[in-house]
């Protein structure tokens, strides 16, 4: 059952659990009354970055709407091939793990993205070297990665292979 | 050529004589510098071949740091760069350079390999290792966000020479938190408005800013009171319009704030003069003759001042003084330049010292100059 912001009729999509004095107090607004929330202060300004990590975190958590717990909980199990960091771990801190997340994670971010940007095309600027290679690079983290926990494991054979390996691709990008 | 770090000897010279002058930006000079104190832009990248800084292990920041050091100490750049480790620096310098607006507060209170450059002018700071692997920015005094632009845009095309960044071709840049996706670009103009304040009208002027989807934050960035009525603009939308399009949305929008401030000046001098100069000359006197005074205190005096000057109530003082007594007055200031580590209440008596010193000068005009 869809449960209506506090606001006004439409769904509530975002569920804000505020402390005040020290106490839990629990808002339930739609995308609307939720910005408006999140960005409007009685006091003093908001922080931008903060406020940014707050409706990132906001709009994170809208995406589990009309899911279950088992879809919820498989979509937060998914973890980057690359990095390693779970869709969990970025909604909890708010931060990505590697350039690749973006791919990788992409149906769970495009409408995190549309809802800060309110676009998802890129305008400006594009660098003059051309991201030939960029999967190369893209291995490169997930080499090292792969050789830390080679070394972690005391598996020093498969190490040094894998060392081995991300020479031989930096002296290839470099 | 390979680039030298500093000698730590060095680098605590440096700092200090860094803590002796000021920044470009607090120069007071520039279009509209009565009421724009800065015009900065900074860009967030981030080099494809890493993880993102949550991600990275010590190797990883490590060689991420040695590979933009490299690069950016490289970049023949006007003058000498001052190179910065982070981690090696005490918290007071750390809080310094903070105060200073060359590190973000995030920069000065993590951990692991992370650095700062800086130019001579303080103009240009790169901080490595932040959030971003690389964020760069140009800060210039007054109202000029295209010649702030073209600087850094010139940076990054210098750097971007020799290190390949993660870049996507829909995404745009990448950063580590998708807010920041796309241009990467922070354009923030910080203004001056105690008229607007006193005026109560504010208020007004944070809601039609937060319509279109600008961010309003004080004199040190996030969450930070707007001390001393200081208020930094700025874009949050970094995806889907052109540099040059957040550029004019700013651009367009803080001469109508500007202009606000004007109006709200003129009505005070017009309709409360008395109550104005008054409360502008308390200020003055308050500074010029308290024994102890907190940061808080002193930031909403020197606001009183700053504007009095601005509209010819007070006739000894310059802004670039002013400008410099709001940084040299915060508490990591007043340590550097008084040499000793100093609590709260020996600060506030240092501090109604040194404004003492500065604002009490036989002969006036200049301020704050040295002693």
């Amino acid at each position: 059952m869809a449960m209506r912001c506090q606001n006004c009729d439409k769904p509530a999509t975002f569920h804000i659990t505020e402390l005040t004095d020290g106490k839990p107090h629990e808002l339930h607004l739609c995308e609307d009354h939720a910005r408006e929330y999140l960005t409007s202060s009685s006091n003093e300004p908001p922080g931008v970055g903060s406020m940014a990590a707050a409706l990132a975190q906001q709009m994170a958590q809208q995406m589990v709407v009309g899911q279950t717990a088992e879809e919820l909980a498989e979509l937060d199990q998914q973890s980057c091939p690359v990095c390693g960091i779970t869709f969990y771990e970025f909604r909890s801190q708010g931060r990505l793990g590697c350039p690749h997340d973006y791919v990788c994670f992409q149906g769970q971010l495009e409408p995190l993205i549309l809802n800060v940007h309110g676009e998802t095309e890129h305008k400006g600027k594009t660098p003059r070297r051309c991201a030939s290679g960029s999967e190369k690079r893209t291995q490169l983290i997930r080499l090292r990665r792969e050789m830390k926990e080679a070394i972690d494991a005391e598996e020093y054979e498969r190490a040094s292979q894998l060392r081995d390996d991300i020479r031989r691709i930096e002296d290839e990008v470099n | 050529m390979k680039p030298q770090p500093h000698e730590n000897r060095d680098l605590a010279v440096e700092l200090n004589d860094l803590a002796q002058s000021s920044g470009e930006w607090l120069r007071g000079s520039g279009p509209e510098a009565d009421i724009v104190i800065s015009s900065r832009i900074r860009l967030a990248r981030n080099l494809a071949a890493f993880p993102f800084i949550s991600r990275a292990t010590e190797l990883d920041r490590t060689q991420i740091e040695n590979a933009l050091r490299e690069r950016i100490l490289s970049i023949e750049a006007s003058g000498k760069l001052l190179y910065v480790d982070i981690e090696e620096l005490e918290g007071v310098d750390r809080q310094f350079l903070v105060e200073r607006h060359l590190i973000s507060r995030e920069h000065a209170e993590s951990q692991g390999v992370r650095a700062v450059a800086i130019d001579g002018l303080e103009k240009f700071s790169l901080m490595i290792n932040e959030e971003d692997h690389l964020r760069m920015q140009v800060i210039q005094s007054g109202f000029d966000l295209q010649s702030v632009w073209l600087q850094v845009n010139r940076l990054d095309d210098l750097i971007e020479e020799k290190v390949t960044y993660a870049f996507h071709e829909q995404l745009g840049y990448l950063t580590a938190c998708p807010t920041n996706v796309g241009t990467g670009m922070r354009v923030s103009v910080m203004l001056h408005l105690p008229a607007l304040v006193i005026t109560r009208q504010i208020d007004k002027v944070f809601r039609s800013l937060q319509k279109i989807s600008l961010a309003v934050r004080g004199l040190y960035g996030e969450g930070s009171q707007a001390m001393g009525d200081f208020y930094q603009i700025s874009n949050q939308i970094t995806l889907g319009r052109s540099e040059h399009e957040l550029i004019q949305q700013i651009g367009d929008i803080v001469p109508v704030i500007i202009d606000y401030e004007r109006q709200a000046r003129e009505f005070l001098i017009k309709e409360s003069h008395e109550n104005l100069h008054d409360r502008v000359s308390r200020a003055y006197g308050i500074l010029r003759t308290a024994q102890t005074i907190s940061s808080e205190e002193t930031m909403h005096l020197l606001s009183s001042v700053r504007m009095g000057v601005n509209l010819g109530l007070i006739s000894d003082l310059e802004i670039p003084a002013i400008n410099r007594l709001f940084i040299h007055t915060q508490p990591a200031h007043l340590q550097k330049l008084s040499g000793v580590e100093l609590d709260t209440s020996d600060r506030n008596i240092e501090r109604a010292r040194y404004l003492r010193r500065h604002l009490n000068k036989e002969n006036g005009a200049d301020g704050a100059e040295k002693n």
